[in-house]
């Protein structure tokens, strides 16, 4: 005898109710960087678009960072940190495996007992995490979510490794998603998400000095040339054309291939006057914190407004990559 | 097919859609890096313009072999 299963009701799907962001307070220069290693400031504003960077103190937790983000995105929100469910932290950049960043994360925030879990795709990790939690709401696995974007790129690197110590910084970046009440107000369209395991050696953390280690020129050829498509299919299974987007939210990998992915875009009918996200210019590349840090500041300067149509793509080591297209909280 | 004139014409119209420089200064012995200050990331996004153009490839080790205009003319008559 086969025993038949209940399930929750499906929703219309999920939306954005409140972001946040933290970012250390330490700023490093290029002129300090410069001290350092051989490079220089228009050496770094040319080939990466960075002019300073946030680099956590020492004793400063990814965890930390994380819950302070997450924090105010749930006072964002207008919600209580009791109201939470569900706790996604996408980390590619925690001191140690075990435990997770997702549980302890909450328990700071004060969110009692939710489902919580990490979500490692690297720089596509928010997107992949944002992708995790509206499906779960949809299905009505989760009411509200919390999805952290946070990392510490700093522990995990050769400070004197010229090719990756000008790039990588720190910071964390949150949205909170809830069930969408009716078909209208659902904020966060399907994702397309993919990876290619072949290119794992591209970007790797080597095990001779623990480091983080890129090949700069592959990764800038893959990116400018494999994501455009994935964001274009992103906006196809939103049943949107490119012409819908207002803001453009691509990893903040370096400011060429933002350029380069919003190129690509306009030829194939995004407008001039969508905004493109340029964060990394005063954040440097903050991995799955990124996106959501770019959104935050990018609505606190008033850059995006409420209703804003955004396209969200990640895009980095494994490699993988996920986008969606979101409206602005 | 085309011609090691049209290649070059073709040449100096994505190197003026990508660096910026004036096609008419794109000349066969002019070094991408020391005469049209051209930079590794722009040399990548020429080889994948030039890829897409005359349908050969260009992959960064060979790339990397290409320093004057003539040698990307001659590597694409070559491979396409």
């Amino acid at each position: 005898m086969s025993a038949r299963l209940s399930l929750a009701p499906v929703v219309p799907g999920a939306r954005i109710i409140g972001m946040g962001s933290y970012q250390p307070e330490k700023i490093v220069t290029n002129d300090d960087l410069a001290e350092r290693v051989e490079t220089n400031d228009q050496w770094i504003r040319d080939r990466v678009g960075i002019v300073e960077r946030r680099v956590a103190a020492d004793d400063e937790l990814l965890v930390a960072m994380a819950a302070e983000a997450g924090r105010l995105a749930v006072k964002d929100a207008g919600i209580a940190p009791t109201d939470v469910d569900t706790v996604i932290v996408a980390t590619c950049t925690m001191p140690y495996p075990i435990p997770n960043a997702a549980a302890q994360t909450a328990d700071r925030i004060g969110i009692v007992a939710p489902g919580a879990f990490d979500l490692n795709a690297a720089c596509a990790g928010f997107s992949y995490a944002m992708g995790t939690a509206a499906d779960l709401i949809r299905a009505g696995s989760a009411r509200t979510a919390l999805v952290i974007g946070a990392e510490k790129l700093t522990d995990w690197l050769d400070w004197d490794d010229r090719s990756t110590c000008i790039i990588f910084a720190d910071g964390a970046g949150a949205a909170v998603l809830s069930a969408a009440p009716d078909a209208e107000s659902v904020g966060v369209g399907p994702v397309a998400w993919g990876s290619a395991g072949d290119l794992h050696a591209m970007i790797e953390v080597r095990p001779h000095n623990n480091a983080l280690a890129q090949e700069g020129q592959a990764v800038f050829r893959w990116a400018t040339t494999k994501i455009a498509p994935v964001a274009l299919r992103a906006i196809e299974l939103a049943g949107l054309t490119p012409a819908d987007i207002d803001v453009l939210v691509p990893h903040q990998a370096n400011l060429r291939i933002v350029e380069a992915v919003a190129k690509r875009l306009r030829a194939k009918g995004a407008r001039e006057d969508m905004v493109v996200a340029d964060d990394i210019v005063h954040s440097g590349n903050t991995s799955s914190a990124s996106i959501p840090l770019a959104l935050d500041h990018m609505r606190a300067a008033g850059r995006i407004r409420s209703g804003d149509v955004a396209l969200l793509i990640g895009f980095g080591a494994g490699l993988s990559y996920a986008g969606q297209v979101v409206v602005c909280p | 097919m085309a011609d090691n004139a049209e290649i070059l014409s073709g040449l100096a119209e994505i190197v003026e859609e990508v660096a910026g420089i004036d096609a008419g200064d794109v000349a066969a012995e002019k070094s991408f890096v020391d005469d049209l200050d051209i930079d590794s990331l722009s040399m990548v996004e020429i080889a994948v313009q030039a890829e897409d153009k005359f349908g050969v490839k260009i992959p960064d080790e060979q790339l990397a072999e290409l320093k004057t205009v003539g040698d990307a003319v001659d590597y694409i008559a070559k491979n396409q």
